[in-house]
């Protein structure tokens, strides 16, 4: 065991590693943040939408010899956001259909895209199974990495913070908050727009294929114990943070990969909170 | 007071007309019952009267100093609701968010204003409790504090005793016939029973195929002839 903890603090002494930790705990905390109200939106499923999307939008970059894919990504990604979250309420085709539509869409024509134009590199496949699980580039952040998550997460948190009545209000009933003058428009616009972001820089840590798992786990986890929307949100956000960390350290120590780590870790802990929310009565 | 005027309103979405030739008006302290078949539009005409469906021809006016959204609103309950992890404390209190500016955080005045409303419908108890734990007719006290919290003024509700049992929805009509009473706050409610709206309205809407605006009584000639041409024949 000393040994373990021994192996352990060496592996801490190691910038990359502090870094991997620092921009893995804030990915973290900003997604169960949202990961809330877009669960009880009926939502879940546009993290895995809007991260293929993400992909796709990669794809076209890498096509085009874009060194820095970060801004095209991001808008194209904050686009589709808007797209489904205000406009889709009304659209023609509804709200999962068009979640699915897009994710699939996009998930093959930027493979296609790939395959076609080639990215000069010779190992197309290992290429896209690292934007689809998550690579190791956690490991490899740069400090600008560090920083942009850092100032981006602290957004995030303050417009969390700022608009939480808000956000409490548009997910309970948005049509009584527009009816009574609310700007729901408006805050659905902003969700919209940072859960894109998170989403863009959450692909890092654990891929496209496995980002639902961030937003989603740590909500229902709250979801089965506490009874109050803010003691799901405060919930929500302490199980997102300790399950990454526990991912991060356990897939360091034992070099498994850095995002199917972190979502097992999600799914024993939701498995242990609905155990304990049957115990306490609470509805499952 | 007049507190709301609507003219030759014309109600529909998109390309599809529900309603025309649509004129009534509510005066303070009315109780008006919108009684109709389903699909004849009355949840629409509700909708367009808070402002969130745009009327495709005809005007609604507002009474002096009133808008939208002075305007409280009991809807049907959701189903994302059904299941929403939410103390009743938190729900009731989210009514006075459109009380306008931007405001972070609850002052003083909104937690005040939460707690009179709840104590009016008699869940101070329930506080604590969760929303989706709460029997339905609790519900509907929970989401009517709610919009007590937005206005007292004009209260919109959208078929409140949906789905409640017989008892619970007496104790309901009562406590909306005392809120309109006692408080003198203005009433309009969508309903599907006729009978209890000719016991406790002042106002009858019928909306449908046949259009009649007019109070309580003349609303009960009007159904009486109709009964008689109906056997004359």
């Amino acid at each position: 065991m000393s040994e373990l903890f021994t192996t352990l603090g060496s592996y801490l002494e190691r910038p990359f590693v502090v870094n991997a930790l620092i921009v893995g705990v804030l990915i973290a905390l900003c997604s169960s943040l949202l990961g809330v109200t877009l669960v009880l939106k009926r939502y879940s499923f546009i993290g895995d939408g809007l991260s293929h999307v993400a992909f796709g939008a990669m794809a076209v970059a890498a096509v085009v010899g874009l060194t820095n894919d970060m801004p095209l990504v991001l808008g194209i990604t904050v686009v589709c956001a808007v797209l489904l979250l205000r406009v889709g309420k009304n659209a023609k085709i509804k709200g999962d259909a068009a979640i699915a539509m897009i994710s699939v869409g996009a998930l093959a024509i930027g493979y296609l895209l790939m395959n076609i134009f080639g990215t000069g590199s010779s190992n197309l496949s290992g290429d896209v199974c690292s934007t689809l699980f998550g690579s190791t580039s956690i490991l490899t952040l740069s400090t600008f990495d560090v920083w942009m998550c850092v100032i981006l997460s602290v957004i995030v948190v303050l417009f969390f913070v700022l608009f939480y009545n808000k956000i409490f209000s548009v997910t309970f009933d948005e049509s009584f908050a527009q009816a009574t003058g609310q700007r729901a428009g408006l805050y659905n616009l902003l969700i919209a727009i940072v859960i894109a972001v998170i989403i863009v820089v959450a692909m890092q840590l654990v891929g496209s294929l496995l980002i639902s798992a961030l937003v989603i786990f740590p909500a229902l986890s709250a979801m089965r114990v506490f009874k109050s929307f803010k003691g799901v949100t405060v919930c929500a956000a302490i199980v997102s943070v300790v399950c990454a960390l526990i991912g991060l350290l356990t897939s360091i120590l034992a070099g498994t990969p850095v995002g199917s780590t972190i979502v097992a870790v999600d799914i024993v802990v939701f498995i242990i909170f609905s155990v304990i929310g049957k115990l306490t009565g609470g509805k499952a | 007071m007049k507190q709301l005027e609507c003219e030759n309103l014309t109600l529909g979405y998109g390309s599809q007309v529900v309603l025309t030739g649509l004129s009534f008006e509510v005066n303070e302290g009315d109780y008006l019952c919108i009684v109709g078949e389903n699909g004849s539009g009355k949840t629409t005409l509700m909708k367009t009267v808070l402002g969130l469906t745009k009327p495709l021809d005809g005007s609604i006016r507002y009474g002096e100093g009133l808008s939208a959204r002075d305007i409280g609103w009991l809807p049907q309950q959701t189903d994302v609701q059904r299941d929403f992890p939410a103390s009743v404390q938190e729900i009731v209190i989210s009514g006075t968010l459109g009380r306008g500016g931007f405001r972070p955080f609850y002052s003083k005045a909104d937690k005040a204003l939460a707690e009179s409303a709840m104590a009016r419908m008699n869940i101070t108890g329930l506080k604590k409790r969760c929303y989706r734990e709460l029997s339905g007719g609790q519900q509907q006290r929970v989401l009517l504090a709610r919009a007590l919290c937005a206005t007292r003024k004009i209260l919109l509700l959208d078929e409140p005793v949906a789905g409640l049992d017989p008892k619970v929805t007496a104790d309901m009509y009562e406590l909306i016939d005392s809120l309109n009473k006692d408080d003198g706050v203005t009433v309009i409610m969508i309903s599907h029973d006729v009978d209890k709206a000719l016991q406790y309205a002042s106002h009858i809407l019928h909306i449908g195929s046949e259009l009649f605006f007019g109070t309580r009584d003349e609303y009960r000639i009007y159904e009486a002839d109709k009964a008689k041409g109906g056997d004359g024949r």
